[in-house]
């Protein structure tokens, strides 16, 4: 029974993950750009959940309301001053570029935070579970993490699928040039889409922050996993992404089962032993990663 | 008959005039321990290891197009080999550096099987994940100390003048093999090959140059230089442990050095080095804003001047210290002859 509880643990724990490579996997579909910051805004989101949650004394989840929106117009600037202007360059600035802005942030929250961890306390949903019976409980909030990755998922998919601005994401993804010959803003498209990225990793965040401790420097790891999970389900491919998230979720939780040091390295051995027997990942649309 | 006739130069009067500045600044560097300023050497051995690092990143990513941000797994691979072959296996420390090397390459190509898989932003994070797999799994192996790491146990019978001697001369020599490696590489044949795939893989592939190959050969020319460096500062630290050795800061530094300097020339690495060295001593009482002004500086240029410091000045005076390519001065017969 305690094996069972922790794979459901790992489960939930990929509904997290992938909240995180949502967002990367967008980016990196729309404009085939890898936004090496993309966990170290997480954390900034976070942080900024901190403070508007002390200043303004709400709940870290009403903050959500007011970071999200924040972050979103910090992916739109982003995108249209700084990356959009790498346009054209080849792939080797902007991915500099972002690294540059991953150690920017990172000292960043260093010097206006320390290097104290910091936890959101949404007073009480965290700690609240829901018995199953037969001994296994799952945590509400890690519940309902999971739920709302499916549901960002899902909407998702039906912007991609169904709209007019993601049949625009879907045309620059097959082909810039040509999307823009139809009449796309390119510029303005790669915005939007780096403002939903930024979003939904903001959303990450602080979800990452109400289930556990984070300090200035958990960016980083964050990335990783996203990658991994991207990677593990195959490009392009939303659902895939989930499964890719659990799977890795399961890989740490049953790795740390085994010996609490060995959850995150478990972990990214699963996601070499994929990468090794199934390049293209589980439910890959491209037969070729790059 | 009035062909014009034509010359091929591979130097350049800044080429000379840099081989006599050069030569000037070795015999001063020789001469250093003279001084036994134990400091300044140990700065000096810093220096260079950062050189060699920059160097080796600027192969890559400069000439290859392959962006690692992993490069600390070599580092970090070479500095407990160093350990490993001095302590546990009784190999002469300072011999154990170069085979340090030679272990970061025997790591190095099992990992290029996995990474090449990944092409730009992908093969960046990829070279990060397996860093840090490299990371977790010598901070879980009690041999060599788990996360508390270990100490260079086999220097200490020496006189520690001896050791701080020895590693600086040695430290010299690895910093000029490496400049001279990656000249005479990208002046040789394959180096123009290299080149050509930087410019364009399939136009290169269609000429014949092997893409996959010269790759592969800038990867593990650069593994063997980042793990011997990674011996190197070790030999100068003595004390090593994973979260220091396999941090993802030495690649930060790589990276701001080669941008800021200049990527893609072999004097922008050296340029980056100084400056960051000056940029460090003003800059040591202010903590994080340091790397923050690093990483702003290295934003803007990519963004700005993405030639770099050294670019700039190259551009400007037309000036080439280590003239990569290949230059054709046409002159009248007349004027041929008049010579």
């Amino acid at each position: 029974m305690a094996w069972l509880d922790t794979v459901v643990q790992g489960v939930l724990l990929g509904g997290l993950y992938a909240l995180f490579a949502t967002g990367l996997s967008l980016i990196f579909g729309v404009m085939r750009l890898v936004n090496l910051a993309h966990g170290d805004f997480s954390i900034l989101a976070a942080f900024l959940a901190v403070v508007t949650a002390r200043a303004l004394e709400l709940n870290p989840l009403l903050a959500l309301v007011l970071v999200v929106p924040v972050m979103a117009v910090v992916g739109y600037a982003l995108q249209r001053l700084v990356l959009n202007r790498l346009l054209g360059r080849g792939i080797l600035p902007a991915v500099l570029v972002t690294f540059g802005f991953s150690v920017i942030i990172q000292n960043g929250l260093l010097q206006t935070f320390s290097a104290d961890s910091q936890r959101l306390n949404p007073g009480g949903i965290e700690t609240a579970s829901l018995a199953l019976g037969g001994g296994l409980a799952v945590g509400w909030f890690s519940l309902l993490t999971f739920a709302l990755a499916v549901v960002l998922l899902a909407a998702l998919q039906l912007l991609i699928g169904h709209s007019a601005i993601g049949r625009a994401f879907r045309a620059a993804s097959d082909d810039g040039e040509t999307a823009e010959l139809m009449g796309i803003d390119n510029h303005r498209l790669y915005g939007l889409a780096m403002a939903l990225s930024l979003a939904i990793v903001a959303i990450a965040g602080i979800v990452l922050g109400i289930r556990t401790t984070f300090t200035f420097a958990s960016g980083p790891d964050r990335l990783l996993f996203a990658f991994e999970a991207v990677i593990i389900g195959g490009l392009g491919s939303l659902w895939g992404t989930l499964v890719g998230g659990v799977i890795l979720g399961v890989a740490q939780t049953v790795g740390a089962k085994l010996s609490p040091g060995l959850g995150v390295l478990t972990g990214h051995l699963v996601f070499l032993a994929v990468l090794l027997l199934r390049p293209s990942g589980l439910f890959s649309k491209s037969r070729r990663v790059d | 008959m009035t062909a014009a006739t034509s010359t091929v130069e591979r130097t350049t009067r800044a080429s000379r005039v840099g081989a006599v500045f050069g030569a000037l600044l070795l015999a001063g560097l020789l001469a250093l321990p003279l001084t036994r300023e134990a400091g300044l050497m140990r700065m000096v051995v810093e220096l260079i290891a950062l050189l060699v690092l920059a160097q080796m990143w600027n192969l890559l990513a400069g000439y290859a197009g392959l962006v690692s941000i992993g490069q600390q797994a070599y580092l970090g691979l070479g500095g407990y080999a160093l350990i490993v072959l001095a302590d546990d296996l009784g190999v002469n420390p300072f011999l154990a550096v170069p085979l340090a090397g030679v272990a970061a390459v025997a790591f190095a190509l099992p990992t290029a099987a996995l990474v090449f898989r990944f092409h730009g932003g992908y093969f960046a994070v990829g070279t990060w994940a397996v860093a840090e797999v490299y990371r977790l799994l010598i901070a879980n192996m009690s041999v060599l100390g788990r996360g508390t790491g270990r100490t260079l146990k086999a220097v200490f019978p020496l006189a520690r003048e001896t050791r701080e001697v020895v590693t600086y001369f040695l430290a010299l020599a690895v910093g000029l093999a490496a400049i001279a490696v990656v000249y005479l590489y990208l002046r040789s044949r394959r180096g123009v090959g290299l080149m050509a795939v930087r410019d364009s893989e399939p136009a290169s592939e269609s000429l014949g140059v092997d893409v996959f190959r010269t790759k592969l050969l800038v990867y593990l020319i650069a593994a063997f230089g980042t793990g011997m460096t990674g011996a190197l500062i070790y030999l100068n630290l003595l004390r090593i442990s994973p979260d220091a050795a396999f941090s993802i800061n030495w690649t930060a530094y790589t990276i701001f050095i080669v941008v800021i300097g200049g990527l893609g020339t072999l004097e922008g690495p050296i340029v980056g080095t100084v400056v960051f060295f000056l940029l460090r001593e003003v800059l040591a009482d202010y903590g994080a804003w340091y790397m923050i002004l690093l990483g702003v500086l290295a934003v803007v240029t990519m963004m700005r001047y993405p030639q770099g410091l050294w670019g700039l000045c190259a551009e400007r005076w037309d000036v080439h210290v280590f003239p990569v390519g290949r230059r054709v001065r046409v002159s009248e017969p007349d004027e041929a002859a008049s010579r």
